[in-house]
């Protein structure tokens, strides 16, 4: 039953921008006069306001109903294809892995929604014990010293290590020499534009013939003018790389400081870490390798850890304990200020927290096994479908997701990977591409983690089979998809256009005006 | 109604399998016949010509008589407009050049032309930039970067360029080499100039993830990168190419896109040095040269840009080899390194390995020259 592709159809709703629904004067609640004996005591609400406080005009906002509001959003959740919906094995590189429903009841608790982050340290110290307890899990898991949740995604950690090496190098008087920061094509974008925004100059280094970073090309790469590695390992390939405790020693020897990618740590908990291959920065994303759900179902953290050597520039304030309470350390010497505003993204943090504690050292290790395990199974079966390929490391293991390519399906069909995401959305399913640029041609990049069974891996198999089959024997049904989904084909004409997109209803009607 | 215009070389190709190298002059058409070489061109051509057959009644396909379009359009299920006149099975690069400038005349949106490096280099001669054309592989030479992966791939390319899903476009590199040289075994390529081609963007991803930069915005950003770092102590050598173009545009200086300019403190020396003048010119002065690969193929030296010879690079010296390409161009080498046969092995030797390679504003990548 698994195995066959679903008779999937999605709903469509034709629903409008909820702009376009809003009626003059419609109400979602209708409020009360106010008592006179109110009105004796305060006025009438609002003259005692400043006047400079109160609108010359009311919110342009759209007036509707509360059960239209409801609808509204509940049809457009429908037209959806969330991660609690499919098979969602098709985002590699995100780590799309079950988010526990129990977490999101804790993080909803009146016992955390009701605090302020101005609140006393005194009378949060139930949060603070949390926060300071992940940290001391990342440690271990990581072998570095000290965590901050400040940054609110991996962007922001990857900035955040920017940040941190930029102030070391300037402690150092050495950061006007040292501005280059070296990282890898296969690592994430973000390694690269990140310290971009910091103003350093990037060097990027491709692949070699077996899809990892040459070591050579390292050496070429460094001199006294670089400031640091920002790296992921594993890559998006997901082949290990026996060689990454070399790249630390060569920038170390250059001067330079080493940080760590492992944003998706998925394949790797209890099994290798930052520490042993002489990493002094790395971070994770809570949001991927410990279950807190992506930036879609919630904010992100991006955990941010150092060895003892960065400690004093990471942001403020780092959450503390006395052994009596716990407590804002705001007195960091060189700290880089702040990357995001209070302490970070409490809920995701708490999540996170909960997800390991319900492991435990056992359970964290056995779910990169899972995660190693699943991955290299849906290898094997996606090796067996006609046109696939995973280029790179012919025959070897990989460790928690593969970058594949439909490169001869292309040639031999003409139907690209974009069109082969449309057709399988129109079974429920959805699959990436990769990470720009496309050094793999006609890229996908699948990633199962530990939270799929094999029956629901072999429905996705099943899924790309079957698209494959139609592309082979009727293309023109794959370029054409989707068929059952929401929006057929979207013209993306428009987004090379910036008179034409609008991010904001308030942009749209002034553009439309013109 | 849009209009597509067809040229078939259809002796193209036929030196291939009988081991000729390339098919131009008569005397080797004549040598490949008589080794029993027959016509591969027009059958090739129909494999394009059947992605585009179903939009038959939303353009205007014009083309040659008999084996030069008309006869596959005919079996293709096309009703071309058929102009000019040919000598059957006797047709020459003429013919080629002939029917490229009646087409160019008729103000077609699309040329598709099938052949070899000859073909595109009669297609150049004739219409420069003045229309998009597209090449249909059906050649035995194919260093030119006008040419789409395979036939089918051409006329797929072809009919998102007509219905204005693909709008980019993009200046092909037409190259050809020596076909006696090369059947002596030796390679000497030239750069012949450039055709404008639609540009696929197979290495980028798609739209609805954000526009990637295009080619034009990524060369302006490494001329930027080159203008920025520019020293008064050393005299620049820009290579041919477009995205070396950018650099000179950028500084508002004149330029040859097919020859190796000079320029010192942002002014310009002079244009289109060859090999002598260049040497007279770093005599006495340290100089920087600036080139890029050649699209599709990768080579840094030695095709195209033979003006830079082992003497002037060793002049110049191995750390003041400055290298220049867009991601795209990078990625479009499918992994393969760049190459060097500038004549001198010792030399290719010396330069061999990895290179930092400008591929935007403060940005370089790591990439490979091997020989």
């Amino acid at each position: 039953m698994n195995k066959q592709t679903k008779n999937f159809h999605q709903a469509k709703w034709d629903e409008p921008v909820i702009f376009e629904l809003s009626n003059k004067g419609e109400r979602g609640i209708l409020f009360s006069e106010i008592e006179q004996e109110i009105e004796e005591l305060i006025g009438d609400g609002f003259s005692k306001l400043p006047k400079n406080m109160i609108r010359q005009k009311p919110p342009n906002l759209p007036e509707l109903s509360q059960m239209r509001v409801l609808k509204h959003y509940l049809r457009l959740s429908q037209q959806t294809l969330g991660a609690d919906f499919n098979v969602d094995i098709g985002q590699g590189t995100c780590t799309m892995k079950y988010s526990p429903k129990i977490n999101e009841k804790l993080a909803s608790s009146l016992k955390l929604t009701a605090l302020h982050p101005a609140q006393d340290e005194i009378t949060v110290q139930g949060i603070l014990e949390i926060i300071y307890k992940l940290d001391l899990f990342l440690r271990e898991i990581s072998g570095l010293d000290k965590f901050t949740f400040q940054p609110g995604g991996g962007s922001q950690a990857i900035l955040g290590m920017a940040s941190v090496i930029q102030a070391y190098h300037d402690s150092k008087g050495e950061s006007e020499q040292r501005d280059e920061i070296i990282t890898t094509m296969f690592s994430h974008p973000s390694d690269a534009a990140a310290p971009n925004v910091k103003g350093y100059k990037v060097i990027n280094i491709y692949p070699n013939e077996d899809g990892l970073p040459d070591v050579e090309a390292l050496e070429k790469a460094v001199s006294n003018r670089t400031a640091g590695l920002l790296i992921t390992n594993p890559e998006d390939t997901g082949i290990f790389n026996p060689k990454i405790k070399e790249f630390t020693r060569i920038v170390h020897e250059a001067g330079g400081v080493c940080g760590y990618d492992q944003a998706n740590a998925n394949g790797i908990l209890g099994i290798t870490r930052a520490k042993d291959a002489d990493f002094d920065l790395c971070f994770f994303n809570l949001h991927k390798t410990f279950s807190s759900p992506h930036g879609c179902g919630g904010p992100a953290t991006g955990a941010f850890g150092v060895t003892d050597k960065f400690i004093k520039y990471l942001p403020v304030p780092l959450v503390e304990f006395d052994k009596d309470k716990y407590y804002f350390n705001y007195n960091v010497s060189n700290s880089i200020g702040k990357v995001r505003s209070f302490y970070g993204v409490v809920p995701a943090i708490l999540k996170a927290y909960s997800w390991i504690m319900s492991l435990g050292n056992e359970g964290l290790k056995e779910v990169s096994q899972i995660a190693v395990l699943n991955n290299n199974y849906l290898l094997k079966k996606v090796l067996e479908i006609r046109g696939a390929s995973a280029p790179y490391a012919k025959g070897r293991h990989r460790i928690e997701q593969v970058r594949y390519s439909w490169e001869n399906l292309y040639n031999e069909t003409g139907v690209t990977t974009e069109d082969i995401t449309c057709r399988m959305a129109d079974f429920g399913f959805h699959m990436w591409s990769s990470h720009h640029p496309f050094i793999v041609p006609q890229p996908f990049t699948l990633e199962p983690t530990e939270s799929y069974s094999k029956a629901e891996i072999d429905e996705y198999i099943a899924g790309l089979k079957r698209v494959v089959e139609e592309a082979y024997e009727n293309p023109e049904l794959v370029k054409s998809a989707p068929h059952r989904s929401v929006i057929h084909k979207i013209n993306t004409e428009a987004l090379d256009d910036p008179a034409k997109w609008a991010i904001t209803w308030r942009a749209y009607l002034k553009k439309k005006q013109k | 109604m849009k209009k597509i215009g067809l040229i078939i070389n259809p002796i193209a190709g036929m030196g291939g399998k009988v081991g000729l190298k390339g098919t131009d002059g008569a005397t080797i058409l004549s040598q490949a016949k008589k080794l029993g070489a027959e016509q591969i061109s027009p059958e090739r051509t129909i494999g394009a010509l059947k992605r585009l057959v179903f939009l038959k009644d939303e353009i205007e396909l014009i083309t040659y008589p008999g084996e030069m379009g008309g006869d596959v359009s005919k079996q293709c299920g096309f009703n071309p407009r058929v102009i000019g006149t040919i000598t059957e099975d006797n047709t020459t690069a003429d013919d080629t050049k002939q029917a490229a400038k009646e087409l160019c005349n008729l103000q077609i949106d699309l040329l598709l032309f099938s052949g070899g490096d000859g073909t595109a280099r009669d297609i150049c001669e004739v219409i420069g930039d003045k229309i998009v054309v597209l090449g249909i592989p059906t050649g035995v030479k194919m260093h030119s970067a006008v040419y789409a992966h395979n036939p089918i791939r051409a006329g797929d390319l072809a009919v998102l360029y007509l219905q204005g899903k693909v709008k980019a476009l993009k200046e092909a590199e037409v190259m050809d080499i020596d076909e006696e040289a090369f059947r002596s075994g030796y390679i000497s390529a030239k750069l012949y100039g450039y055709l404008t081609i639609p540009f696929e963007e197979r290495h980028t991803q798609g739209l609805k993830t954000g526009s990637p930069p295009t080619e034009s915005y990524s060369q302006e950003a490494i001329a930027q990168e080159i203008v920025d770092s520019m020293d008064d102590d050393h005299l620049y050598i820009i290579g041919p190419g477009t995205t070396t173009k950018s650099v000179m545009e950028k500084l508002n200086l004149r330029y040859s896109l097919l020859g190796v300019d000079v320029i010192y403190r942002k002014k310009l020396i002079e244009v289109d040095l060859n090999e002598k003048k260049l040497l007279e010119q770093i005599k006495e002065k340290k100089a920087k040269i600036i080139i890029t690969p050649i699209g599709g193929q990768g080579f840094l030296f030695g095709r195209g840009n033979q003006q830079l010879s082992p003497k002037v690079i060793r002049r110049v010296g191995k750390d003041n080899i400055i290298v220049i390409a867009t991601k795209h161009k990078i990625n479009s080498l499918n992994g393969r390194p760049f190459l060097i046969d500038t004549g001198d092995n010792q030399l290719d030797l010396l330069l061999q390995g990895y290179t930092a390679v400008i591929t935007g504003y403060h940005e370089r990548v790591m990439y490979k020259i091997d020989l």
